[in-house]
């Protein structure tokens, strides 16, 4: 099953590697990894996806925990969250096909942030279906290159009634 | 407050630790720290042959003081060549600091002449580790360093120290406390948790205990003894568990896994309950893990949150220090009914006991057996790794905690002979036997000169059978007897004229007669190591032996 884990992590350089590491030399399979600043400057969020049966998941959040520099580990797959992920697209167009993805772009809620007589750049915001839906969509019109941050996420709070 | 320099703050941080001995080799950068070192009388520097040695030394000081041992050395190749020492003890959960010098910061990733990556390659391989980048931050990281290594599951720590900042003035001020926000080990067991467990553990007929290393590391032998007294559980143990539980004790069933006693084995396999204290579910244990022990229920009581049900699943985990829990367990486990399980066990110990043929030839077995004589279990024994290692696992009777030092998780070869002058260092009062292999012995030698220079207690007993034994037992039979790649015997050299080039006494015997008489001439020398070289019979295998893999149904044996 694919998990979403958020990891909070010392603001310091290495721990990046110190993950990357703990996952390839454990085996364990890492889909998508993002990492950035919180509003601590002395925190640093990951946000890791990855798969495998309940065992695995099991160690990829003990050993992640085991790790010194890791503040906190919280697994939102069992928890309500927004997922987001953003991926630029640079798609081939020409004067027929243009309008074509113009629209695939409003349907998708997506911007068209560049644009050139031959390519139409296209940024897109979304769960990581949704990125991987339009990239599909757009394939045939020739796809040059494809930019993705990799998934990042939140818990959800609820509004008590 | 006072202005000192970086090194200076290093040292002052060691002594504030209570750091009396360091093991190590200089080099370029780290003489700034040596140049300190000379005008501290607190802290002895031993300094060793080989890096290698140097962390095994620490290694041995540690497991058997219970002290972190300290390693300096230079960058590079210094810090390279301890990369088998850091990572023996990171799989034994053995504390340490290491510190390694670096280049100076501006000259770091230029490749400068003797620069490694030393944090790149030691992360994997330790606990934790530092590059230090300001110096004003060495007393912090200096006892965080301490803190981490011998807290929670111990292991080692690595200080990389770049040149300029052994150099550089600061203001020293030893931290009182310190917070690490991402570091909080668990050391009180779940109270309720331990309140099931106490009752399974009441309602079992045929409990087995199967204790490890980490008895000894939480200094729980005790408590352990004391579980089993008041239930009257048989115990089997690790290789790094043997001493916990007096192995005189008729409830003692010796090791268990692939060279452990086929009784323990079969009572493993045979239990209703296992009772997994401080040890890992290692694949040398469980072999086949869908057959190990396969209808008993689990219960697991390990610091380490990973260690739970990674291999095994286990029904019953307590997370916490072993100590903490079983004096919270003992009160509330009663006196078991075992006595028709234990009936059991006994046959099957008076079946299948430990056996070998006697001989003119010497049998390995036989000189253990005398060690242990001339010792009366008092000694601390060092193994390498091979045959000798479980011969020595099986025939010594260990009876206290922290007297075999052993290479469990990492099987370094090479371990046993610098980790024995360590404990040499660290228990003056004690006299220590090193048994090697005539391989492994070769892997670390040069530490005699060490031995020598200290005037230690330490008695070398070679195990001479000419072959990379373990690995001529496995071709014997698994390869046809395709003997290839084992034999020593061409061309070892001559251990005692060896011994004796470096100021060390030699001795020799060759049958078995000789064997009481060169271990007598052993034990009245002192304060000059002693190499005793075993001729032992070149062919003889250890068992009995569940080969890899493989369950108890296989198991070999005379
Ligand atoms: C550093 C290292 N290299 C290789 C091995 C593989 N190995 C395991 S046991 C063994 C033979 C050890 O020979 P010796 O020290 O003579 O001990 P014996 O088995 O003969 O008692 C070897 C080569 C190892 N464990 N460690
Ligand atoms: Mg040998």
């Amino acid at each position: 099953m694919r998990h979403t884990i958020s990891i909070l992590v010392e603001n310091k350089s290495g721990v990046f590697t110190r993950i990357g590491g703990l996952f390839s030399a454990r085996g364990f399979n890492l889909d998508g990894i993002s990492v950035g600043p919180t509003e601590d400057n002395s925190v640093s969020r990951l946000t890791i996806v990855t798969h495998g049966n309940d065992k695995i998941i099991e160690q990829v959040n003990k050993q992640l925990n085991k790790l010194i520099e890791v503040i906190k580990v919280i697994d939102l797959t069992l928890e309500d969250h927004v997922e987001r992920e953003l991926a630029l697209i640079k798609v081939s167009c020409n004067s027929e096909t243009r309008s074509e993805i113009m629209q695939i772009v409003n349907i998708f809620r997506a911007n068209i942030v560049d644009i050139s007589a031959r390519t139409l750049t296209i940024e897109v915001t979304g769960i990581v279906d949704k990125v991987q839906a339009l990239i599909n969509l757009l394939r045939h019109f020739g796809i040059r290159e494809v930019a993705r941050t990799g998934a990042i996420a939140l818990k959800r709070e609820y509004e008590r009634t | 407050m006072s202005k000192i320099i970086g090194a200076q703050a290093i040292i002052n941080s060691l002594i504030n630790e209570g750091v009396d001995v360091i093991f190590g080799i200089p080099g370029g950068t780290v003489i700034p720290l040596f140049d300190v070192i000379y005008d501290t009388p607190e802290i002895k520097f031993i300094l060793c042959r080989h890096e290698q040695g140097a962390v095994h030394m620490a290694d041995g000081y540690a497991r058997t003081t219970g002290k972190a041992g300290v390693v300096i050395v230079t960058s590079g190749p210094g810090a390279t060549n301890t990369v088998t020492g850091i990572l023996n003890a990171y799989m034994d959960s053995i504390p340490m600091v290491i510190f390694t010098g670096q280049v100076a910061l501006p000259q770091i990733g230029n490749d400068s002449f003797q620069e490694a990556d030393t944090v790149g390659i030691t992360r994997p391989i330790t606990k934790h580790n530092y590059l230090v980048t300001d110096a004003n931050d060495l007393p912090r990281i200096v006892k965080e360093a301490f803190h981490i290594t011998s807290t929670g599951r111990p292991g080692p720590v690595l200080i990389d120290i770049p040149f300029d900042i052994q150099r550089l003035e600061i203001d020293y001020e030893c931290p009182k406390n310190i917070s690490i926000r991402g570091y909080n080990p668990k050391y009180e067991g779940h109270p309720q948790q331990i309140e099931r467990v106490a009752n399974v553990i009441t309602k079992s007929k045929r409990p087995v205990i199967y204790s490890g290393g980490g008895v000894i590391l939480s200094n729980a032998s005790e408590e352990l003894r004391e579980l089993v007294r008041k239930s009257q559980i048989p115990v089997t143990s690790t290789l790094l568990g043997l001493g916990a539980f007096p192995e005189t004790d008729t409830l003692s069933l010796g090791m268990l896994g692939m060279h452990g006693t086929w009784y323990s084995n079969k009572a493993v396999q045979e239990c209703d309950l296992l009772i997994c204290i401080g040890a890992r579910f290692d694949n040398r244990i469980t072999g086949n893990v869908q057959k190990f022990s396969p209808n008993s229920i689990k219960i697991h009581i390990d610091i380490d949150p990973t260690n739970i049900g990674k291999v095994v699943e286990t029904k019953y985990p307590i997370v916490g220090d072993i100590k903490r829990v079983l004096k919270k367990l003992i009160p509330k486990v009663s006196k078991l009914d075992t006595k028709s399980w234990l009936k059991t066990i006994y046959g099957w110990k008076m079946e299948h006991p430990l056996k070998y043929e006697h001989n003119d030839v010497i049998k390995p077995q036989y000189v253990i057996e005398k060690i242990y004589e001339f010792t009366k279990g008092d000694a601390i024994i060092s193994t390498s790794v091979g045959q000798h290692q479980m011969w020595v696992a099986q025939y010594y009777k260990f009876t206290k905690p922290r007297t075999l030092l052993s290479s469990g998780g990492l099987g370094t070869m090479g371990y046993g002979f610098p980790a024995a002058i360590g404990a040499a260092v660290g228990n003056p009062d004690k006299v220590v036997f090193s048994i090697s292999g005539d391989g492994s012995f070769q892997m670390n030698l040069q530490e005699l000169a060490t031995a020598v220079r200290s005037g230690l207690n330490v008695k070398v007993c070679i195990m001479n059978n000419g072959y990379l034994g373990m690995v001529r037992q496995w071709q014997d039979l698994f390869y046809n007897k395709r003997y290839s790649g084992v034999e020593l015997k061409d061309c070892n050299p001559d251990f005692v004229k060896l011994a004796e080039s470096y100021g060390a006494v030699g001795l020799r015997a060759e049958n078995t007669s000789d064997v009481d008489e060169v271990l007598k001439k052993a034990m009245e020398i002192n304060n000059i190591p002693v190499l005793i070289d075993f001729k032992i019979e070149e062919e003889e295998n250890v068992y009995p032996m569940i080969p890899a893999g493989r369950s108890m149904d296989e198991i070999m044996d005379r």
